[in-house]
């Protein structure tokens, strides 16, 4: 269970996270959604410990994050966009991580397959294009078989094929138990991903259920309409 | 440093050795020592000449080089402290491996023309190895300046900037100031303040550590002088030699503090 307190997080004079207090709980995929500029980055850095929070703090499974960077191997995390030392191998960058983390990844078979990154494995990053660059990123993400994972825009990038595979992972990791955080801006790819959603607004939490209830609540029949019914009562 | 240091720094430095620009900096050494050889024909030539070139040119090269990897690696900077890891084992792994593959290409330049050839004697020998010295020593200097700089500034340009103006400032203007200075208190003992002016600059450092072993008065300006005069040949070069090897500590250090607090 990662749980969030009190966690407030300002640039200069900017607040872009306010006094967020939040509970992702184990075993569930949590959608964070909202508009362009509304913390959804800076709250998943702060959970990766790459934000330093002004005020508050996170604890996973009852520990502080910031007593220690070994929680980090329980994570997995897809940023939104990939850039690698572009004169490395796709297979040094993955020993690179591998490395890191003491050589238990496997990326010999593990997900190389269904994203097709066998035959690239020897190119080096600057011949790859976008969307393999971002199976890449996908792949380091899985390869280590951790708790929780985090998606930041994870689909962006990715072909269709990819894009199913990605999600059919994804679907697999829910069975196992896995602890899922996403965010996205197509919302319909994610729809039948979810079991909560979070929606964040200028910093502040306007939305933190399911999303059943999310539906119920907005009367409408899709996360897209629900998400743009709550996005219209902030307006007014 | 640890084990996960020195994974980084390896991985860094095989991406650095396929990069075209790092075989164009060795190459660029190989070219104007074997060109200074076949021209003069002196061995002692060819080192004070490098020697000029080296302190103007590698400050020069490791502060834009170091800032613009820094920049250009941020995310990726930002992956490998998403896995269990110490900010301080990638601080230092970057600067390990970015300092390491400039050093290499700079030594590598300009000791193959010496392959063929013999040095005339033993104070040429021990000028060239103070002149590899101090090179390896403006390249982590200056490489330690850059990052500290990208890390206060994430607007690229600015942080560029700021690191050109430093060394157009130590390379360049630092000169005339001194200069300036003498001028304007000849009067006065200065031998402490130019002293403390020498130390200020790594540039002035490396330069007076260089003409110190050679001993060409002429060409060790009112600052080498004074150091020569103030602590005598042998102290003269043990106390550049510390002062440099503090100057690589001092960049180094604040950038990976401020690192340790950095947002991503």
């Amino acid at each position: 269970m990662i749980n969030i307190i009190n966690l407030t997080k300002r640039y200069g004079k900017a607040t872009v996270l306010d006094s967020i207090n939040l509970i992702i709980k184990k075993g569930r995929t949590t959608a964070i959604l909202g508009p362009n500029g509304s913390g959804k980055t800076t709250l998943l850095k702060c959970i990766l410990g790459l934000v330093n929070p002004y005020q508050g703090y996170i604890t996973i499974d009852s520990k502080p994050i910031a007593d220690s960077d070994a929680y980090r191997r329980n994570i997995g995390y897809m940023p939104q966009s990939a850039k690698f030392p572009p004169n490395l191998k796709v297979k040094e960058v993955l020993q690179l991580v591998n490395h890191i983390r003491n050589g238990n990844g496997h990326f010999k078979y593990g997900l190389l397959n269904p994203f097709d990154l066998n035959k690239e494995i020897n190119k080096k990053i600057h011949a790859l294009s976008g969307g393999t660059l971002q199976k890449l990123n996908a792949n380091l993400a899985f390869m280590f078989s951790p708790d929780i994972y985090i998606f930041d825009e994870p689909t962006a990038g990715l072909d269709p094929i990819s894009n199913r595979d990605f999600k059919e992972i994804i679907r697999k990791k829910k069975s196992d138990n896995s602890t899922i955080i996403i965010t996205s801006h197509i919302l319909s790819e994610i729809e039948n991903l979810v079991d909560d959603v979070i929606f964040l607004h200028e910093g502040k939490i306007r939305f933190n259920d399911t999303l059943e209830k999310l539906i119920t609540n907005t009367k409408t029949d899709n996360l897209e309409n629900a998400i743009a019914s709550i996005m219209e009562q902030n307006h007014e | 440093m640890n084990s996960t240091t020195y994974k980084i720094a390896g991985f860094g430095i095989k991406d650095f050795l396929r990069n075209k620009w790092s075989v164009l900096y060795s190459i660029f050494f190989l070219l104007v020592t074997e060109g200074m050889f076949r021209f003069s024909g002196q061995s002692s030539k060819v080192i004070i000449s490098m020697m000029s070139i080296t302190i103007f040119i590698i400050p020069l090269i490791s502060i834009i080089f170091g800032s613009s990897y820094f920049y250009n690696s941020r995310e990726f900077i930002q992956l490998l402290l998403t896995q269990p890891v110490k900010r301080s084992s990638v601080y230092q792994g970057l600067f390990l491996s970015v300092t390491t593959t400039l050093s290499l290409c700079f030594t590598i330049g300009i000791t193959v023309p010496l392959l063929w050839r013999n040095l005339d004697n033993f104070t040429q020998q021990i000028s060239y190895f103070y002149l590899v010295i101090s090179g390896i020593c403006l390249t982590c200097i200056f490489v330690g300046l850059s990052f500290l700089y990208s890390i206060y500034n994430s607007d690229k340009s600015k942080g560029l900037g700021m690191s050109i103006l430093t060394w157009l400032f130590l390379a360049v203007i630092y000169d005339g100031i001194v200069l300036l200075i003498v001028l304007l208190f000849n009067d006065y003992p200065l031998e402490k303040v130019m002293i403390a002016l020498s130390v200020m600059n790594p540039i002035d450092l490396a330069r007076i550590l260089l003409l110190i072993n050679i001993d060409i008065s002429a060409l060790m300006g009112y600052t080498g002088a004074v150091f020569e005069n103030f602590f005598g040949n042998f102290t003269a070069i043990i106390f550049s030699l510390t002062s440099l090897f503090l100057w690589v500590l001092l960049p180094f250090s604040l950038g990976m503090r401020k690192f340790q607090k950095m947002d991503l």
